[in-house]
């Protein structure tokens, strides 16, 4: 079942009064439990093409189809709520709630579905646990090292079981140790539970664990290589 | 939770919330402070000119409001005085004559106005008697004794038992003359009042003024309940439309009117302060949403519509602003509370005498009400939420896809 497609999209930037091509006539698409790494240079439209996928950007040209839903159909509030229920992400810098523990931070976004406090526990309980982080549900994300804190962000895009998670360069800040830890994490989850996971990286070992790796060159595609297929 | 992250956020930056947290405070406590020290002196005026000097109604001949000549009584006030005493909202009545005199010592003269009483009745209605400094009241003399102001006896340089001559113009319009011997001297907290005001027995001046028994010029009434002021003055005025009724309100347009626009300025120093406070607000908050510009970019992109940031910014500003607004409360309060008992003595502070010059006591005790503790509340919360407004502002405008990869 397909989760996303992506037909025929362009992102143009004028600057100076140069029309600059971020993404340049990109068709893509991915099926549900897909375990992808976008890849390719500085500038070569990786993150347009995911802010793109995950409604933060709209294309100049072309559409984005996620889950049946047509993206440039979704105005304001209603592209938000679009986002808080089919979409997960995971950034680069973690960028937890420094205020607010573990538990609470992976909470947040059920509470902003409006989720029982009960349901919203347990699911979050097991979520870190999964993670490997249920000893440390009330630690504070200072307390936590960037690995632990990677995790709480990937437990927190899982909370909502959004239709695929999007990862843009989530282990560029971490240690070779947490980056393996973390990619098994998500491979597992991948695997037992069927998530689909789109990464933009520019980290070799989640080339080598990626299923599928796209490289895009000046927004274009110029590969797009399946090494398994679950 | 959004409470609980509003209290978080409020103390990320704990010197920064400590500085505007302790100007809310120190703000709030100021205008607190300053409302219940005015409340307080502007209610004892009021007490002051209620149970001192005008009572809360009086009733005179509309011609005597036009011309005060003693000819212009009010005929068989004794049996309407009675009637009056009778209504439910009324404590007491007390009839007096009034004429304006000369008065006259071995040194000096003076113009005053001659208050004629009958001092029992007068006791029930003012508490003159009990500010009588030196001497005793309207007692211990059988012929014309006579009750002067202290502020009148210092005019005048005499002291008690001294005799003094008054002169007036009778209701014929011939000149009368009485000596009348000085029982007593009393002081009220309004010299001005003190200076003018002599008061002697009824029967007396009735005698030397021509006016006739069963006659007086004025009836003071003291109610039970000042709350039903409006009401049993309308009732008076019906049963009686020859007469004029009249509210201490009237009576001492100045005391009304300060109380009238006391809320109004108040309230409006209240606002002033609140405004400034306003632009710390701002800055603050502006400070706290432009350092978490990442995150706020983070909670749009997972999800958290606008309608949410607003709210959530709103109410760590109104959180913010009412925790420094309690503090002042609080502060304000319990200073207040302290000194309603001990007092403020005006005394020693250079400019006591003014305010005793306009009738005001110098021993001042601040009163706080309920009511402005809420309206002074829903200030600060409306305050906390017009300085979230701009912040929120900023916040919307980010764009979560920049806002995400900010370094800061």
């Amino acid at each position: 079942m397909k989760v996303i497609d992506i037909k025929n999209i362009t992102k143009t930037y004028t600057d100076s009064e140069v029309e600059v091509h971020a993404v340049n006539g990109v068709n893509l698409s991915f099926e549900q439990g897909e375990f992808a790494a976008i890849v390719g240079p500085s500038g070569s439209g990786k993150t347009t093409l995911l802010n793109m996928l995950g409604g933060l950007d709209t294309p100049t040209s072309g559409e984005i189809h996620i889950g049946g839903t047509n993206m440039a159909s979704l105005k304001g509030s209603q592209l938000i709520d679009f986002r808080l229920y089919n979409i997960g992400f995971v950034f680069q810098a973690y960028n937890l709630i420094p205020v607010l523990t573990a538990k609470e931070n992976a909470e947040f976004i059920l509470q902003m579905q409006g989720i029982p406090k009960k349901e919203r526990e347990t699911r979050v309980v097991e979520l870190l646990t999964a993670v490997g982080l249920g000893d440390r549900l009330d630690s504070r994300p200072s307390k936590l090292s960037g690995g632990q804190q990677q995790r709480v962000a990937v437990a927190r895009a899982l909370a909502s079981k959004p239709k695929f998670i999007l990862a843009d360069e989530p282990t560029a800040n971490l240690d070779s140790n947490s980056t393996e830890n973390l990619l098994d994490i998500m491979e597992e989850l991948n695997r037992e539970e069927k998530i689909t996971f789109i990464f933009s990286t520019h980290d070799a070992r989640v080339v080598k664990k990626a299923h599928r790796v796209i490289t895009l060159e000046d927004g274009k595609i110029i590969s797009d290589e399946v090494k398994a297929i679950h | 939770m959004l409470l609980q992250i509003a209290w978080k956020n409020i103390w990320r930056n704990k010197v920064r919330s400590a500085v505007i947290l302790t100007a809310i405070a120190l703000g709030i406590f100021a205008g607190v402070f300053n409302m219940a020290f005015y409340y307080g002196m502007v209610e004892q005026r009021i007490e002051t000119a209620i149970s001192t000097e005008v009572s809360h109604l009086q009733i005179h001949q509309k011609k005597y409001l036009i011309d005060p000549d003693s000819k212009n009584s009010i005929a068989n006030a004794t049996a309407l005085a009675l009637d009056i005493s009778r209504l439910p909202a009324v404590k007491h009545t007390s009839n007096r004559t009034l004429v304006n005199a000369m008065i006259s010592s071995a040194e000096s003269g003076s113009g005053v106005r001659l208050v004629g009483i009958h001092p029992e009745d007068e006791k029930r209605i003012t508490d003159i008697h009990n500010r009588v400094v030196e001497g005793s009241y309207l007692e211990g003399v059988n012929r014309n004794p006579i009750l002067i102001g202290e502020k009148l006896a210092q005019q005048l340089n005499i002291k008690n038992r001294s005799k003094l001559v008054v002169t007036l113009q009778n209701t014929e319009g011939e000149m009368m003359y009485a000596s009348f011997r000085v029982t007593g001297i009393y002081r009220t907290t309004n010299p001005a009042y003190d200076e003018i005001t002599a008061f002697v027995r009824s029967t007396d001046l009735e005698t030397l003024a021509g006016i006739p028994p069963n006659h007086a010029h004025e009836i003071a009434i003291f109610l039970n309940n000042s709350t039903t002021l409006d009401a049993t003055m309308s009732a008076l005025q019906m049963q009686r439309p020859d007469l004029e009724v009249q509210s201490w309100r009237e009576l001492m347009p100045e005391v009304g009117l300060v109380e009238e626009s006391m809320d109004v300025s108040m309230y409006v120093f209240m606002g002033i302060i609140l405004f400034a406070l306003l632009f710390g607000i701002i800055n603050t908050m502006l400070m706290a949403v432009l350092e978490r510009r990442k995150e706020l970019g983070m909670l749009m992109a997972i999800g958290m519509n606008k309608k949410k940031i607003f709210g959530m910014i709103t109410f760590e500003t109104m959180v913010l602003s009412l925790t420094g607004g309690v503090a002042g409360i609080l502060i304000g309060g319990a200073l207040t509370l302290y000194l309603s008992h001990q007092g403020i003595d005006l005394t020693h502070w250079g400019w006591a005498a003014a305010y005793e010059s306009m009738g005001y006591d110098t021993m001042v005790y601040p009163i706080l009400k309920s009511h402005m503790l809420i309206r002074i509340t829903l200030m600060v919360l409306l305050t906390g939420f017009l300085g979230s407004l701009y912040p929120a502002y900023k916040a919307l405008k980010l764009n979560p896809a920049d806002a995400i990869r900010i370094d800061i």
